[in-house]
């Protein structure tokens, strides 16, 4: 312990008002958000809790898969074009849960996206045409146009047709199918594998005929993300399959490379297979030459994200582990605002009747544990605001309630100072000496409690899931908020105080005039004896 | 206020000082009675466990202008069996019901929008699959384990492990009462319940560090005098620190009981209230467990060292020497401790700090303010 240096109180609080200078600067820099990103339960929404699960028995759930799954989920919830969807793993192997959250949309859509299985099929394409539909009255029926359609919107989803033949009312169908309506290239529907499909690119750019599938999902072995030895045309996707699947892909490649190149309203059938996800096509590659071997590369000019994209799709397709849907929670709207209100007032509430209680017991010393109390409350706000729009911290009610509940913490600090502060007043040292000796054992006992309280916290982090965990957080936060402003403020604020020949002449606006000491004998001038000052930190 | 001020003063300088080590007997079947009443009801009644525990679905309403036997009837309709449906105290209407699946709740969400003439996107719901609860209470109970080893580490290195092991103790203490309070009233139990439950085990600790921290710096080099027993000077420490304690407890409950009025009063139940409500009960117990529970624990398990066990032999033997001189002396009536051979004096005069070992000052003491032990142990 740095026992006696000379307390420089003005060069302290110049750090601490860098600190939230800078704090301030990095929370409401123009451009970003200046308020707390807030979770669902405060703005509405829907959240849903899922807890994954091994295929098969016994295995465990590794890191990779988890990564799959969430990034499947967000293909699925961007698909429906919600913004501002959130999607985060919480916990790790058997013991994880994903929490996806997303405002305003209503929640059986939402489950039904994250939680079903996707399947994956290969297909070969019939015919390729413009994503509008064709409102074509030589067409030779007029019943089952809708049939279909109708059909397909029970499942929550896009609208496919299917037919076991290539007929002319399933030809009309697939004319009249509308790829430009956003819900028809989501996915979501699908598709028997076994019949014709009609369906969307899932870029809504063109429109399929689709034959029967002549590969499924789980014949691909392994697809991988490389990038060709030539080092020309970006990304490829590489592809390997089983015995069957390679079989198939050969047979499927020698019929079709001979074939024309697909294009809208062109030839069919044409040159091309499309990959088929969720019943809409999310990639349709031409065969450059017959594949014998089993290995396939999928070229396409990729990225190197969207060819791990359709790797991703390749493997796992159908999500490697399954979901449990464990919680489903809807917030309407009104109940958010009223949650946020009910917060914010339970906050300021606690706040106003602390301040009125320092200071009404502390007064002078009551004026800076208010106003460090106001810093803290400042630097809090600015750190939920700076970590939403950077680490996307979202503050929930459970937060909120960890705020107010800091409140207490931070409250407790300057009351620990300060009664050491009275206590050494009391043992007969003057007033500026008390705030120096006060502080010494007053730090250490902050420092501890406070490492205690951070402890709680970080372990609950760690281990807990969904609403614990935002508590946690605000929790830590604010213990840590804590610590800097017992420090940096309130530390040089009470040390000026104790300077100022006002406070040492102790009026009884500075809370401590001798009437407070009971009968003991007290005398705050810097002319107080010292006779145990002295030895005390010797 | 003023008065609080006084009254600090006078336990600082030992002039009422409260005997809180001393009379550990009544602190300790004070809280043995309340631990007893905690458990059996816990054993009886058992806790009502919220919809996340037990799986479930819960709706509820935003501005109805239906009534609680409408929706309960609406919903009924739908199910087949009657849900449980209250109103809370903003004028929501609540509707629990046991697990459904999507289809039937979406069917209980439009019957519930019908009667309350209200849009399906204001009825807000929650549905809960069976075990997420019990996910969530192993996921709290191994949190539990790992904070626990965590902070015994640390407060044996700070401290000392008998301090650890105090703490550990109130803390017990206060999450036992708090759990039990929950089962004797009925209060339902949320995870949001488990969070409160959970940060009373750090504010818990916080409270006793806080309260250890000054009984080490005042015994620190306690050996090298004789005047004062560990006891008697974890006794004054304590007195001590009895406004902090009470200040902290104000400050750190007022927040939390503005939440509960809050919450009870806007919100109806829900997250805070919830959590409010566990943490008011343990904040209260944490700051009683503190001073009654903690440290007299504390010192009785000190006192089986033999360095504070001869510490308290000299001690006692010096105050009957001195008692032997001043026989002349009236009697003080100071006779509430009576019973117990380890009794920490009540009246510890002030002395300077003891963590000083060389400013220890041998006087002026100036007269024994009890009757030798030999004497007091007489009449039985």
């Amino acid at each position: 312990m740095a026992a006696n240096a000379p307390s420089r109180p003005g060069r302290t609080l110049l750090v601490m008002l860098l600190l939230l200078v800078g704090l301030l600067a990095w929370a409401f820099w123009p451009g970003t958000s200046s308020t707390p990103r807030l979770g669902l339960d405060l703005q509405g929404g829907t959240q849903v809790i899922l807890t994954p699960k091994p295929v098969t028995d016994g295995a465990s759930i590794t890191e990779e898969q988890l990564n799959q799954t969430v990034e499947i989920i967000r293909q699925r919830v961007n698909g429906i074009g919600v913004a501002e969807a959130e999607i985060t793993v919480q916990g790790s192997g058997d013991s994880a849960a994903i929490i996806v959250a997303v405002p305003g949309v209503s929640q059986e859509r939402l489950v039904e996206l994250v939680g079903r299985t996707a399947l994956l099929d290969f297909r070969a394409v019939w015919a390729l045409n413009l994503p509008t539909p064709v409102t074509d009255d030589t067409s030779t029926t007029d019943i089952t146009v809708d049939d279909g359609a109708d059909e397909s919107t029970v499942v929550t989803g896009n609208e496919i047709v299917q037919a076991s033949e290539n007929t002319p009312e399933f030809a009309a169908e697939v004319a009249a199918l509308d790829c430009l309506k956003p819900e028809n290239i989501a996915g979501g529907t699908p598709d028997n594998p076994t019949e014709w499909l009609g369906t969307c690119a899932d870029d809504g750019t063109a429109k399929f005929t689709l034959q029967p599938a002549f590969i499924r999902g789980t014949n691909v072995t392994e697809a991988t993300a490389v990038l060709p030895q030539q080092g020309v045309g970006g990304w490829v996707v590489s592809l390997t399959f089983d015995a069957e699947g390679g079989q198939a892909l050969s047979q499927a490649s020698q019929e079709l490379y001979t074939l024309p190149d697909c294009s809208p309203g062109g030839a069919s059938p044409c040159n091309a297979f499309a990959i088929v996800l969720d019943g809409v096509v999310v990639s349709a590659p031409r065969f450059n030459e017959p594949i014998l071997g089993g290995q396939a590369q999928i070229e396409g000019n990729f990225t190197a994200q969207e060819a791990q994209d359709l790797a991703n799709v390749l493997n796992y397709g159908a999500l490697p582990v399954t979901l449990d849907v464990a919680e489903i929670t809807s917030v309407s709207a009104t109940l958010g605002a009223d949650q946020l209100r009910g917060g914010l007032i339970a906050g300021l509430i606690g706040l106003v009747i602390i301040t009125l209680y320092l200071l009404a017991y502390y007064r002078a010393l009551g004026v800076v544990a208010v106003l460090s109390l106001f810093i803290a409350g400042v630097m809090t706000y600015a750190a939920f605001v700076a970590l939403g729009d950077t680490i996307g911290y979202t503050l929930t009610l459970a937060g909120i309630a960890g705020a107010i509940v800091a409140i207490g913490i931070t409250a407790d600090s300057f009351i620990v100072y300060f009664e050491r502060i009275r206590d050494e007043i009391r043992s007969g040292r003057s007033l500026r000496q008390a705030a120096e000796n006060g502080w010494l054992n007053a730090r250490r006992t902050i420092l501890a409690a406070d490492f205690v309280t951070l402890l709680a916290a970080i372990v609950l982090y760690i281990v807990s899931v969904g609403n614990v965990r935002g508590f946690a957080f605000a929790l830590g936060l604010t213990t840590l908020v804590d610590v800097v402003i017992a420090f940096l403020l309130t530390r040089p604020l009470v040390t000026l105080f104790a300077r100022s020949r006002w406070m040492q002449r102790g009026s009884w606006l500075t809370g401590l005039d001798p009437s407070r000491f009971g009968d003991v004998e007290v005398d705050l001038s810097p002319t107080a004896k010292k006779v145990t000052v002295a030895a005390r930190e010797g | 206020m003023g008065l609080l001020g006084g009254f600090g003063a006078r336990l600082y300088s030992g002039q009422s000082a409260i005997n809180f080590v001393g009379r550990r007997r009544t602190w300790y079947i004070m809280s043995a009675v309340i631990l007893l009443v905690a458990i059996a009801a816990l054993l009886i009644r058992g806790l009502n466990l919220g919809v996340e525990f037990k799986g479930g679905a819960v709706y509820t309403v935003t501005n109805p202008t239906c009534s609680v036997i409408d929706a309960r009837e609406s919903t009924a309709d739908v199910l087949g069996s009657t849900p449980t449906v209250t109103e809370t105290g903003a004028g929501l209407i609540r509707v629990q019901t046991e697990p459904l699946d999507q289809a039937t709740s979406l069917q209980v969400i439009d019957a519930l929008s019908q009667t309350c003439g209200v849009s399906a996107e204001a009825v807000s719901v929650q549905l809960v699959g069976p075990t997420w609860g019990q996910e969530i209470t192993s996921k709290a109970l191994q949190a539990l384990v790992v904070f626990l080893v965590l902070v015994t580490i640390f407060l044996s290195i700070y401290f000392e492990w008998r301090m650890a092991v105090a703490a550990l103790v109130a803390l017990a203490h206060d999450v036992v009462i708090t759990v039990g309070i929950y089962a004797l009233v009925g209060l339902q139990v949320t995870p949001a319940t488990v969070i409160g439950v959970l940060t009373i085990l750090g504010y818990s600790l916080y409270d006793t560090v806080v309260v250890f921290d000054k009984v080490k710096e005042d015994t620190r080099g306690i050996t090298a005098q004789s005047m004062l027993t560990y006891g008697e000077v974890a006794n004054r420490s304590v007195n001590q620190m009895l406004i902090r304690s009470i200040n902290t407890s104000i400050t750190s409950l007022l927040p939390v009981l503005a939440i509960i009025v809050v919450g009870a009063g806007l919100l109806g139940a829900g997250t805070l209230l919830d959590l409010a409500v566990a943490l008011a009960i343990g904040m209260a117990a944490g700051t009683y467990s503190s001073i009654f529970i903690a440290t007299p624990f504390l010192v009785q398990f000190k006192e089986r060292e033999p360095d504070i066990k001869s510490l308290a032999v000299r001690v006692h033997a010096r105050r009957a020497g001195q008692a032997r001189s001043a026989k002349s002396r009236p009697e003080s009536d100071d006779g509430e401790d009576e019973g117990s051979d380890e009794d920490a004096s009540p009246s510890a005069p002030s002395a300077p700090a003891l963590s000083d070992e060389t400013t220890i000052i041998a006087g002026p003491r100036t007269q024994p303010r009890r009757q030798p032990r030999a004497k007091r142990n007489g009449p039985k």
